[in-house]
């Protein structure tokens, strides 16, 4: 159906774009083509209806609300009492969980991430190797990436790491007695970063996206000036990957501060043991939602986003160093 | 990792490739290439063996009675059973487990609708029509993108609270309807612009508007993003589990995830094997989906950025 309209369409193109682009303005006096624009922006705003409509009632009204609701007192059943700074005062100077939240978080987030992006980028290249065979493990790596945050991994991944289960059983084969992880206040953050490296497959697809569009010459001429495999790898794949590399850089670190299932069924909710699973995300979730602190919840979350924005504002601002977009002069 | 103690079926598999090719060939070179490639065989397959033990772990799980978990940690039940799948086909908390089920289904297949519909909506605003303000709100939906969900989570709960939603599926579909997932917008975006300009112009000559092109043309032509964006709106929908943590109070409401923390917070004193296997049970359509859809999803990945 789609091939048969395009054809028809083609077929008519030549004297119809003629009249449509160069011919109309002349014929048509101003007051049309402004009518003609008006109409334009009529039909545009038509079409955003439902996307304006959640942008401004479900994401820019909220959160201006949100930033309102942090300077308050507030639990849902009594108005808000304004307070000023004292919640972002408390959550600095006087609340050890806070701080130790926000630590564990960025833990997670700081070494989780680049240990994914190079694992990613590690299995890429040796997928990239040969075409035949390599879709299999494609499609076998990617599929934690779909499943990963999901309650069901969560549990697995707390069987996996119990002691006696086949963590424990493997590494004890090696003479390492670590017992179990996830009951071990020093263990169970490891544990929570190697779920997240077990999704590296949804940024090594997109690796190997960019890895198969850099031309083999660039390798073989590397190659010629006497270059060796690691010397090609930082003069050729690393520069012509970077904008890659970032896109996974900025996007995982993102995702990464937002981890929430998996730290809550792994902790039972209760982001333990000694805290060592309370993730922003849900410590937040516990202070607004369990405790009925919503204006100090709303607090967390906007120091959460500032710290997001602070991340990516870093980013980009490096950005020109370090990424090559094509076309650029090196 | 513990790589090594998983990996003996990979060298079955490499023995079977490595028979064949070194008749065909004599030259060193050549012996050389197929070593390589033993080599990459069986590293790959070694990482594969590690990276999928937890599913496959999962999978022979549930057919382990349930006195046996405490001993039995390793990957083949010592008894199989099928009681496991009879007791957790009861359900929890007085709720038969087909309907934890079909809340999952009906909240999965209403996102679908709903992020396919308002995300083509708003996309072919962004690709297709030149109107004053375009520039300005491409860039906020863009912003959109990087933001985290957390920010709005208390305005939007207190939002749903006040409108009486609570305890509904609302809270979970309307914002799927209002095309709040940048990601698919933006997914949906980059393809129309791909399609080429002229046909639109030549339909609107012919007298159609903006509704009848983005119907008739643009929609069929990009049936395959619309595929995309369904596989992943439902499978991101299927495993959500803060939303309806946050939005459903009474059992008989809630979907597979929230069910399954029932189970997660019993395991510790009773039935380890019912946990499993219910997990198995929430994994299974999108285990489904992967196997069925895979190039597509693999694809979508590759071509468009996007997460699972």
């Amino acid at each position: 159906m789609s091939t048969t309209s395009t054809r028809v369409i083609v077929t008519g193109r030549k004297p119809k774009r003629a009249l449509s682009r160069d011919s109309k303005p002349e014929d048509v006096s101003r007051p049309g083509q402004r009518s003609r624009q008006r109409k334009e922006s009529l039909a545009g705003y038509g079409f955003l209806i439902p996307w304006l409509v959640g942008f401004f009632g479900l994401t820019i009204i909220p959160m201006v609300y949100s930033l309102y609701l942090s300077f308050t007192n507030y639990n849902i059943f009594s108005p808000p009492k304004w307070i000023g700074l004292d919640n972002y005062i408390r959550m600095f100077t006087n609340d050890p969980s806070f701080i130790q939240s926000a630590q564990i978080t960025l833990i997670y987030v700081l070494v989780g991430t680049p240990i994914t992006l190079i694992a990613a980028l590690l299995v890429a290249m040796l997928l990239n190797y040969r075409d035949k065979g390599a879709g299999f493990f494609r499609s076998a790596f990617y599929a934690p990436s779909l499943i990963g945050g999901s309650v069901s991994v969560a549990i697995v991944w707390r069987a996996m790491f119990a002691g006696d289960g086949p963590v424990d059983n493997s590494l004890s084969f090696f003479g390492i007695d670590l017992g179990g992880w996830i009951g071990n206040p020093d263990l169970v953050l490891p544990a929570m970063i190697l779920l997240s490296i077990w999704q590296f497959g949804a940024t090594m697809v997109i690796f190997l996206a960019g890895l198969k569009q850099i031309p083999k010459e660039l390798y073989e001429a590397a190659e010629m000036d006497g270059a060796g495999p690691f010397h090609r790898f930082r003069a050729v794949t690393v520069p012509l990957l970077s904008p890659v590399i970032f896109f996974n850089l900025l996007l995982g670190l993102i995702g990464a501060f937002q981890v929430f299932a998996s730290a809550y069924i792994i902790s039972n909710g209760s982001g333990g043991p000694a805290g060592m699973t309370n993730f922003i995300t849900l410590y937040l979730y516990k202070r607004g939602f369990s405790d009925g602190q919503m204006g100090y919840a709303a607090a967390i979350a906007w120091v959460l986003l500032i710290v997001v924005a602070i991340i990516a504002f870093i980013l980009f601002r490096t950005q020109r160093s370090w990424v090559h977009y094509s076309g650029d002069s090196k | 990792m513990t790589t090594s103690s998983f990996s003996e079926p990979a060298f079955a598999m490499v023995e079977n490739q490595l028979d064949d090719p070194p008749q065909k060939a004599p030259r060193r070179k050549v012996k050389r290439k197929t070593w390589q490639t033993a080599i990459w065989f069986i590293v790959l397959l070694a990482l594969a063996a590690v990276v999928l033990y937890p599913l496959v772990w999962l999978l022979l799980s549930t057919f382990k009675p349930n006195a046996e978990f405490g001993q039995n940690m390793g990957l083949l039940p010592n008894n199989p059973t099928i009681e496991n799948y009879i007791k957790v086909a009861e359900g929890i908390a007085g709720v038969p487990m087909w309907r934890f089920f079909a809340n999952s289904l009906l909240i999965a297949v209403g996102s679908v609708i709903g992020t396919v519909l308002s995300s083509a909506l708003a996309a072919y605003a962004f690709a297709r029509i030149q109107f004053k303000g375009l520039g300005i709100l491409f860039a906020a939906m863009i912003g959109t993108l990087l933001l985290p969900f957390h920010v709005v989570i208390i305005p939007q709960y207190i939002l749903f609270n006040n409108l009486g939603m609570v305890d509904t599926f609302w809270p979970l579909l309307l914002p799927k309807f209002l095309a709040t997932e940048a990601f698919f917008v933006f997914l949906l975006v980059q393809f129309m612009r791909q399609m080429p300009r002229d046909m639109d112009e030549a339909a609107r000559i012919d007298g159609a508007g903006h509704i009848r092109i983005f119907w008739a043309i643009i929609l069929p032509l990009i049936r395959p993003a619309l595929i995309t964006c369904a596989i992943f709106a439902f499978i991101w929908a299927w495993n959500d589990f803060l939303g309806p943590l946050l939005y459903l109070t009474s059992p008989e409401m809630y979907p597979l995830p929230i069910a399954l923390r029932l189970y997660n917070d019993q395991s510790s004193t009773s039935d380890y094997g019912a946990t499993v296997t219910a997990s198995f049970i929430a994994l299974l359509p999108v285990l489904l989906f992967f196997l069925v859809f895979q190039r597509f999803l693999v694809d979508g990945v590759a071509t468009q950025g996007l997460k699972g």
